[in-house]
């Protein structure tokens, strides 16, 4: 068990949540988090937004979409929450001219990525109201933010050798397009959003496509480059 | 002095907890979170003849206490398991089960006789990699196939019978809670010299999405577990373990010490755990010691005083 620090309303939706402890945890990996007892009975995946292994904490981003995070949202200082992990493959970290490209909450694992990269150019779309800008500013990096729209028209893929990417399907499948008719000969990263159960690789609830066959998204994924995962339509 | 032992088919289990298939991958996914040689048993992820690719679209739906999965059997086929994981199983110190599936009967009968062939092989450099064979005839989740043998016991009959004419392995027959007459499927099964029963598989179910106006899963129905279904579960174990002599491995949704017991007590030979798996990793651990403490706690020193009271 672990006691969360805070959990704050970021927008209507979203909640920025601080749980203390010394985690270890790579750029893109995840954690399975249960509230300690009740129901739901399964733990939800949130990737890591940020991790302070000295400062002892690690913090996730998360928007309601369901009954288990609407039970996050009413966890207050103080309250206990469990985590497994960290899981997943996470981000390969490379040097060299890089893009981190987020839509919506899938901007939640670019935050620790960013501080892993040679000063990483950022992209963040959203749909309405912007979050946690603030705290992507204080990277003083170069920074474009889109309301509404495609955070994908802002991005030209040739500028960067390596493209690291998380947001709804939509927008990966709409990256994966890109990605061929701009001919991009760099790495496409694409991080994905699955339901899962276990998050250890047990129960395959989690598999994608790919072109080697079924992968699991917890274990082999959540990143896959954009050449081998087949998103669902 | 505890005793948690229990034998099944002459194979002797250290305890009687068994990691039900499908929710415990071939267990080695869970070596880095407890040893499970601990555990009485494993039944791996269902296997069919050939590779499957499972089911589209949503696999997972959780309701009130429950789980719905439509992960539809994907699995490497019986050949890729013999060839690799099978070998990491030569190692493990606990019953290994073999889940076993398939779309026709020929497949099912075809995977038992390479199961046979693979045993025999082993055996002959004094290896052991499976020692049951778990018959899947009630997977809700697969078009042909599973639950389709599982409702009529005329149609489960053929399936039974031809499986144990190709394989002496010590042969369990998981049912289905949708069989149209449970006690007399579990009946046949005795009849046709299966050596235990696994009951209850997961119950066909849905979930609607209003908006869409449409089953959330491609392939409509799902499969019910966890805590929801448990009260079913023991009634089910309770008939059949009241009326046919053979043992009887109860599961549906136990998440306590006390679940296990309850079990016991309503006849069941062993348990298998499924849904609590996925609550945490170390949940099999945790129950196995749940159900020392309670057996300390309460003065049992054998499960054989309380199995089948009720």
């Amino acid at each position: 068990m672990a006691e969360i620090l805070s959990n704050i309303q970021v927008s209507h939706d979203v909640f920025r949540m601080k749980v203390a402890g010394e985690y270890e945890g790579k750029p893109g990996q995840f954690f399975m988090v249960r509230k300690d007892r009740g129901l739901p009975l399964l733990p939800r995946p949130l990737s890591i937004f940020d991790l302070q292994k000295q400062k002892h904490y690690i913090e996730f981003l998360y928007q309601v979409v369901g009954e288990g995070t609407r039970q996050f949202a009413h966890l207050r200082r103080g309250d206990e929450i469990e985590l497994t992990g960290p899981l997943g493959n996470g981000f390969p970290i490379h040097e060299g001219r890089s893009a981190l490209v987020g839509g919506g909450i899938g901007i939640a694992p670019l935050y620790y990525t960013a501080s892993h990269l040679l000063r990483p150019d950022l992209y963040l779309g959203f749909r309405e109201e912007p979050y946690v800008i603030q705290a992507f500013k204080s990277l003083g990096l170069s920074m474009q933010v889109t309301v509404g729209g495609s955070i994908l028209d802002q991005l030209s893929m040739n500028s960067y050798d390596h493209i690291y990417m998380c947001g709804p399907e939509g927008m990966l499948r709409a990256a994966q397009r890109m990605q061929t008719e701009q001919g991009y000969k760099g790495n496409l990263y694409l991080s994905l959003e699955k339901r899962m159960a276990c998050g250890i690789g047990a129960c395959l609830v989690c598999s994608v496509k790919t072109k080697s066959g079924n992968r699991r998204t917890c274990v082999e994924g959540p990143v896959f480059t954009a050449q081998e995962v087949e998103i669902d339509a | 002095m505890l005793d948690l032992s229990c034998t099944i088919a002459g194979v002797r289990l250290k305890n009687p907890l068994i990691m039900a298939s499908g929710t415990f991958g071939f267990g080695k996914e869970y070596t880095r979170y407890y040893d499970i040689s601990k555990l009485g048993g494993i039944s791996g992820k269902g296997l069919t003849l050939n590779p499957k690719q499972g089911n589209s679209g949503l696999r997972i739906y959780e309701t009130a206490s429950g789980i719905m999965n439509s992960v539809g059997l994907e699995n490497p086929g019986i050949p890729a398991f013999l060839a690799n994981e099978a070998n990491d199983w030569e190692k493990l110190d606990l019953v290994r089960i073999v889940n076993l599936g398939g779309d026709d009967i020929d497949q099912y009968v075809q995977g038992a006789k390479l199961i046979s062939e693979d045993c025999r092989v082993r055996q002959a450099r004094g290896a052991r990699a499976v020692d049951m064979i778990e018959l899947n005839i009630s997977c809700p989740n697969v078009k042909q196939g599973g639950a389709a043998y599982g409702i009529k016991t005329r149609d489960a009959r053929e399936v039974v019978q031809r499986v144990r004419d190709a394989t002496s392995i010590p042969l369990l027959v998981k049912l289905s809670p949708d069989a149209e007459d449970l006690v007399g499927m579990a009946g046949m099964c005795e009849e046709e010299g299966a050596d235990g029963i696994t009951l209850i598989n997961t119950i066909s179910a849905m979930k609607i999405d209003v908006y869409a106006r449409k089953s959330v899963f491609q392939s409509k129905y799902a499969g019910l577990s966890g805590p929801a279904v448990k009260p079913i579960a023991l009634r089910m174990v309770h008939q059949v373990a009241c009326q046919v002599n053979l043992p009887v491995i109860g599961a549906g949704g136990i998440s306590s010490a006390t679940d296990i017991v309850e079990f016991i007590m309503t006849g069941a030979s062993a348990v298998q755990v499924g849904t609590h798996n996925f609550i945490r990793p170390q949940a099999g651990e945790e129950l196995l010691n749940g159900l020392i403490d309670f057996m300390n706690a309460e003065g049992i020193c054998s499960l054989d005083e309380i199995r089948g009271i009720v």
